[in-house]
């Protein structure tokens, strides 16, 4: 029961921070190709200035939790996926010090340089988010210890022996980064006016469209390297709701943008995410982190679970402190709520 | 976390007395809080995640008890922290005098329980307590309220917390001085002197007194390797002097070119100076701290920069009391040439207390060299650590031009851009 409780606590973490973090992710990405001019980049930029470390927040809460709550699947992913991660945390530092450097330094070059290093590395986080997500879905070679270590690529096969990046994994990670730039762009639309938000909704389509087509692309790829992955669904055919889910929100999201409905298009851009990403989790439940060595070789939930005491004792402050936590965010957003202005702080 | 205090106190003089001035102060350090804030965060994500990529056998067998902290930091202060800094510098357009004044109130708080949560976790590596050795080698918690009260941790935390407010005055005053000496913004300088020596004055004393005192007694009856180590006391001794100079040499056992004084360290550690002190001919070789003569300077270096920063500080705070120091240019002088000094004593600080465990990763329990990641190669680790160095190089000297030109724009009211 433990264990069904905080395998979800930690999915909850990990949307949390997809769909927030998602957005300046998504922004990052665009606003090399929206701005025109200095004016509409402040704009652009501040409209995640105050929230987009809050946002980050979430990834560390999250890995928190994950590190307390299943050690064996923090010490084994974490050390097995060390390449990709180092370099997740090269351009998680890159992106931070570049936005926060263009808003001190004045000069023109630097500043082109800066927004060039934001775009890059918020486009490459995606990319690598996604294909992390695609790797735990397609399993790696777990060692009987436990233990793994991953090359960046091998044959770009998914076989027994694959690398991080793998035809598979190459959707995974061409999706997160369709599926966050559209969410950004529909985060600009809401928070800009005038040029930029027209600018930003006419990109809504042609993202809103290459998502639908990676979204069926994945699924099906999806299916075919995890055949068990339905298991699940076809044990208990109500989750079948999630698959609908997805297609209702990845609808809405197309119907509200053209009614001009921002704020609802957002919103279904957040349950599309939710959807997309708690049916991942419901296909791989009670498995954490499957083997490509066979299955006797799976992190299970069970063999990686911490202590009943420090679950149960975990689960009172944890309640607790989210609680505060999520006051605090809505509390920002309702704060910073409304259409970004140019100048003044 | 020191200047998060500092911060409040401009924001509470500014709210009681509605002087502009104090507000823009707090303005200002306001925006060197968020450079030093960004650089925190995107240094610091790497630290939570090397517990799994490079130490994993470690997490592994502690994720049940250390998890716990760490988890309860994020949850706890960096939600806190990271939205009311959002406030604080964007909202004060958007917020009430009293609502801004309460947000940077937050910041600090948040800033204080991530460091109370850090220091829980590393004082269980220095001293583990509430836990249980499960058959297959993990632990986990037995009392969830003795680990986060571990009394290693409550020392540990005060005289941590006390050095943040020591560089966070020093800093403070030093831009005052800084000011003053070039002869301009002579109104927010006396602010920051003001402000900056008073804290300083404290904190710098507290330093040594009670927190250092009562961490090192600690230190001596629970790591005594390591205590002896610091001390560069080679043989037990009644009436161990303690060395102000000298080099450690491993070779002879001996301390060469040493200044020392009689029966002192007895006297510190024990309250009296016939008291035995053990030396580190006590304990096999295997269980000396590794790096012993690191050891030995860093615990020196602190000390004696904290001796300094307790006399610049007395003498300035007087000098303030007497309402002379923005007139004497020596005392403005050795508080701008000091203000590094600070991060050197807390850095030597943390290497005192880090050395001073090894060779064991959890104190008594488990050895450094049985909980690195060893499905990482050693190639790999060499290519990410000097990833790191370069990062972290550009990284220094980003913060140091990017402070630099703040405090050189100053705190005057302006078109800003957050």
């Amino acid at each position: 029961m433990m264990g069904f409780i905080w395998f979800w606590l930690v999915a909850v973490m990990i949307v949390g921070y997809v769909v927030l973090d998602g957005f300046d992710l998504g922004v990052g990405v665009l606003h090399l190709f929206l701005a025109r001019n200095e004016r509409e980049r402040i704009i652009t930029l501040r409209s995640i200035g105050p929230v987009w470390d809050g946002n980050e927040v979430w990834l560390l809460a999250g890995g928190g939790t994950l590190y307390f709550a299943f050690p064996l699947l923090y010490a084994s992913a974490f050390s097995g996926f060390y390449l990709p991660l180092m370099i997740v945390l090269w351009l998680l530092i890159l992106r931070g010090v570049s936005l926060e450097l263009r808003n001190h330094l004045d000069m023109g070059v630097w500043q082109s340089l800066l927004d060039g290093v934001f775009g890059l590395a918020s486009a490459l986080l995606t990319i690598f988010y996604g294909a992390a997500l695609a790797n735990v879905i397609r399993g790696v070679p777990l060692q009987a210890t436990g233990y793994f270590f991953l090359p960046l690529w091998t044959n770009w096969m998914p076989g027994p022996a694959p690398g991080i990046l793998d035809w598979y994994t190459v959707i995974g990670g061409l999706l997160a980064l369709v599926a966050l730039t559209l969410h950004g762009a529909l985060w600009l639309v809401l928070k800009t006016g005038g040029e930029l938000e027209q600018r930003a909704r006419s990109l809504v389509k042609p993202l809103w469209g290459a998502l639908l087509a990676l979204t069926i692309v994945s699924l099906i790829a999806t299916i075919a390297v995890r055949p068990s992955g339905l298991d699940n669904y076809n044990h208990y055919p109500v989750t079948y709701i999630v698959p609908v889910g997805v297609v209702a929100s990845l609808a809405a999201i197309l119907a509200w943008t053209r009614k001009g409905a921002a704020l609802k298009a957002f919103l279904a851009s957040c349950v599309y995410l939710f959807f997309m990403l708690a049916g991942a989790c419901w296909a791989l439940y009670p498995t954490l982190l499957p083997a490509t060595t066979g299955a006797a070789n799976d992190i299970t939930l069970t063999r990686a679970i911490s202590g009943p005491h420090t679950l149960a004792v975990g689960l009172v402050w944890w309640i607790f402190g989210m609680a505060l936590a999520v006051t605090y965010v809505v509390f920002v957003y309702s704060r910073f709520r409304g259409k970004v202005e140019a100048g003044g702080h | 976390m020191g200047l998060g205090l500092l911060i409040v106190v401009l924001k509470t003089v500014a709210l009681r007395t509605g002087d502009a001035n104090w507000d823009r102060a707090a303005r200002f350090w306001g925006r060197i809080f968020a450079i030093n804030f960004v650089f925190g965060v995107v240094t610091g994500i790497p630290m939570e995640f090397e517990f799994g990529t490079n130490w994993a056998r470690f997490s592994r067998l502690s994720g049940g008890v250390i998890g716990q902290p760490l988890a309860m930091e994020g949850v706890f202060s960096f939600f806190l922290e990271s939205a009311f800094l959002g406030l604080f510098l964007y909202g004060e357009k958007r917020l009430s005098k009293t609502m801004h004044w309460f947000s940077a109130v937050m910041v600090w708080l948040g800033s204080w329980i991530s460091g109370f949560f850090i220091i829980v976790t590393d004082a269980w590596m220095q001293h583990p307590v509430a836990y249980e050795r499960m058959p297959d080698g993990h632990f986990e918690v037995l009392s969830f309220w003795q680990l986060l009260l571990n009394p290693w941790g409550l020392l540990q935390y005060m005289h941590n917390m006390t050095g943040a407010v020591v560089t966070g005055s020093f800093v403070m005053a030093a831009v005052g001085a800084f000011y003053l000496l070039e002869g301009k913004r002579r109104e927010y300088a006396e602010i920051f002197l003001k402000v900056g020596v008073i804290a300083g004055a404290i904190s710098t004393v507290a330093i040594i007194f009670p927190t250092g005192d009562l961490h090192g007694k600690y230190v001596a009856r629970n790591q005594p390797a390591a205590m002896a180590a610091m001390e560069g006391l080679f043989r037990t001794e009644i009436g161990a002097p303690i060395v102000l100079m000298g080099q450690p040499n491993e070779e002879t056992q001996q301390i060469d070119n040493p200044i020392a004084v009689n029966d002192v360290l007895s006297f510190l550690i024990y309250g009296t100076t016939k008291a035995e002190v053990k030396g580190l001919d006590q304990f096999p070789r295997d269980q000396w701290p590794t790096a012993l003569p690191l050891l030995y300077y860093s615990y020196h270096i602190m000390a004696g920069l904290g001796t300094w920063f307790v006399l610049l500080m007395l003498v300035c705070a007087l000098l303030l009391w007497r309402d002379k120091l923005s007139g004497v240019r020596w005392a403005l002088w050795a508080l701008l040439l000091s203000f590094p000094l600070p991060y050197i004593a807390n850095t030597a600080g943390w290497m005192t207390a880090e050395l001073g465990r090894q060779p064991w990763l959890i104190y008594g329990l488990m050895r450094t060299s049985e909980g690195y990641s060893d499905m990482v190669s050693a190639g790999n680790g060499l290519f990410t650590l000097l990833g790191f160095m370069g990062m972290y190089t550009l990284l220094g000297l980003l913060f140091t031009v990017l402070i630099y030109r703040e405090i050189a724009r100053g705190p005057e009211p302006k078109e800003v851009h957050a």
